[in-house]
């Protein structure tokens, strides 16, 4: 319990914590457009410094913050090392069939910064926005595509559904693992095939339930008249304030500052 | 001494945002063929208490004995804890997924190693007790009733025949008859082969007529501990608790006001009605005199 990321919401009270969901959305995509803009030091230097006044704003502890790097630690390494001794250039070391050169250096450190900087950077979203008002604003920014028939609302109340869900399943298959272990079931030892056997007790009452579970909401849903939305009022329906215009025109003017730098190759 | 909780702390996500301190600082000693009952407010911290005498959660700090070993030292065989310590959860119909009945409680014998013949034996005993009929044994058990699914899953359980058995809340959900059929078994249990029992219960009427001690937890502390009687004479305390005492207490208090002789301390019905009977032949041979 308490390793799923993806409720890795942290409760502050924080300005980030305030702005409109819409506003995070879109930053998050300006944020990550940016990066592969810039293309030089000076650059990257500038979207660290406003990933690193965005995390103090945050008020969320930085560890939290490289927790979201460990998922992608992996890719990261591989990334960087495919692109140390893969890149064409100038040798500076050479041993065995390996060679790196200046140009594999530079674009591995860039490759490793510009991957850390966009994984963190949208990390700073998650964990200032509840997942709910994620989806919430997300419905809101793509309803220009009912025009086009897609099923905004509809896909938006998916998404909230399978999010409400994912910490009730992951406690409910806590508490049946923990049943079944006290009927003296075991999960840790055995070879594979054991191991795939010995998850039947955990996976059957977990699908039982998940099923009911589904059941009652589809159930509760039409007992209160539940129809899809059109129509559909929000109790908090999203109002921008004048903090989200002002972040609005910071993230225009960071906009205009990394294009520059494309530009001019600085 | 059987089963002895050494100044133990208990919290849920200890090092995150959501610490929560559900027990704290419980020192705890549970002796051969007790009856134990736990009650406590919703959210007091009883089920996180049991869930430490088998094993399955490790409390954050102190120490849990089981026969005098430390439960959490290197090398205790944690598996074998557990088919001595049987453990019945909140709602343990969740639990069931085997193809019939009588398969789904035969998992826990299985998983003690006995022979297929003396798992069925086993099976067969443990379900006969619980009172599910035979004609249900090969049938699926989420077919069954929600009363019958409970008794299945406690069958489940007693089927590994624990030398302590703790049940979370068992009854509730039954219906009036079941539940007493359900902690009449239980005290059959423990009368016969001497197994320890901790229920955890709402109910203080039942708490009261069968258990020999009663625990309350309060926010994470353990309150009180001593007799059912004991207990229920603090019944102000436990009000504020958000507890009570059993309602009979409470007729026998209005009695005594009222200028009835009564023994204030009665908890069961039995025990009231006695007293009641013994106070109103008193009266009347002084009203005579
Ligand atoms: N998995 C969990 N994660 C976080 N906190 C939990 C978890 N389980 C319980 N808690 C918290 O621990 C405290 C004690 O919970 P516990 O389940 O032991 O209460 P209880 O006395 O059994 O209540 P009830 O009578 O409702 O069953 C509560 O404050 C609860 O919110
Ligand atoms: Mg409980």
């Amino acid at each position: 319990m308490g390793e799923i990321a993806l409720g890795q919401y942290y409760p502050s009270n924080s300005i980030l914590h305030k702005l409109d969901p819409r506003v995070k959305f879109i930053g998050t995509i300006v944020y990550i457009v940016s990066l592969f803009l810039v293309n030089t030091w000076i650059g990257y230097l500038f979207c660290a410094g406003f990933l690193i006044v965005m995390v103090i704003l945050s008020r969320v502890p930085f560890h939290f913050i490289l927790k979201s790097m460990k998922p992608v630690f992996f890719i990261l390494v591989i990334t960087m090392l495919f692109n140390l001794f893969l890149t064409p250039g100038e040798p500076v070391v050479k041993f065995w069939i390996f060679t790196i050169s200046d140009q594999g250096i530079s674009m591995a450190v860039r490759m490793g910064a510009r991957l850390t900087l966009l994984v963190m950077g949208s990390s700073i979203m998650t964990l200032t926005t509840t997942p709910n008002a994620l989806t919430d604003g997300m419905e809101r920014l793509f309803s220009f595509l009912k025009v086009i028939h897609v099923p905004v609302h509809e896909i938006s109340m998916m998404m909230s559904i399978a999010l409400r869900f994912i910490p009730i399943l992951a406690e409910e298959t806590d508490k049946i693992k923990k049943a079944q272990i006290a009927r003296g079931a075991d999960f840790e030892t055995g070879g594979l095939i054991r191991r795939l056997k010995s998850m039947v007790p955990l996976l059957v009452p977990l699908f039982v339930s998940a099923f009911r579970r589904a059941n009652d909401l589809a159930m509760a849903m039409e007992a209160r008249c539940y129809h899809g939305g059109d129509g559909r009022t929000q109790m908090k329906p999203l109002r921008y304030a004048g903090r989200d215009y002002a972040a609005y025109a910071i993230l225009a003017a960071y906009l205009a500052v990394c294009i520059v730098f494309c530009w001019r190759h600085l | 001494m059987l089963i002895e909780l050494k100044n133990v702390c208990y919290t849920y996500g200890a090092g995150t945002v959501y610490e929560v301190s559900a027990l704290d600082g419980i020192d705890l000693q549970i002796h051969e063929g007790e009856f134990i009952g736990v009650i406590g407010q919703t959210g007091s911290g009883k089920s996180t208490l049991i869930q430490l005498f088998n094993g399955l959660m490790k409390p954050t700090t102190g120490q849990v004995f089981f026969a005098g070993k430390d439960i959490w030292a290197d090398g205790y065989d944690l598996r074998s804890l557990r088919t001595h310590v049987g453990l019945v959860f909140q709602y343990p119909e969740n639990q069931l997924f085997e193809s019939d009945v009588l398969k789904d409680v035969m998992f826990g014998p299985k998983n003690q190693g006995l022979t297929p013949g003396e798992c069925e034996e086993r099976a067969k005993e443990a379900l006969r007790q619980s009172g599910i009929a035979e004609e249900f044994y090969s049938v699926s058990p989420f077919e069954l009733s929600g009363g019958q699914k409970r008794r299945a899953a406690i069958a489940g359980v007693l089927a590994m025949d624990p030398e302590v058995l703790i049940l979370d809340e068992p009854t509730a959900g039954l219906d009036p008859a079941g539940r007493d059929e359900l902690l009449n078994l239980i005290k059959h249990l423990r009368d016969k082969r001497g197994i320890t029992v901790i229920l955890v219960s709402h109910s203080m009427e039942d708490v009261a007529q069968y258990a020999t001690r009663l625990l309350v937890v309060h926010e994470g502390k353990i309150a009180f501990d001593s007799s059912p009687k004991q207990v229920f004479s603090h019944y102000r305390e436990l009000e504020k608790m958000g507890l009570a005492a059993p309602q009979i207490t409470y007729i026998m208090h209005d009695l005594r006001e009222r200028g009835l002789r009564v023994d204030v301390t009665a908890t069961t019905v039995s025990e009231a009605k006695r007293s009641i009977l013994m106070a109103l032949s008193e009266h009347r041979s002084l009203s005579t005199d």
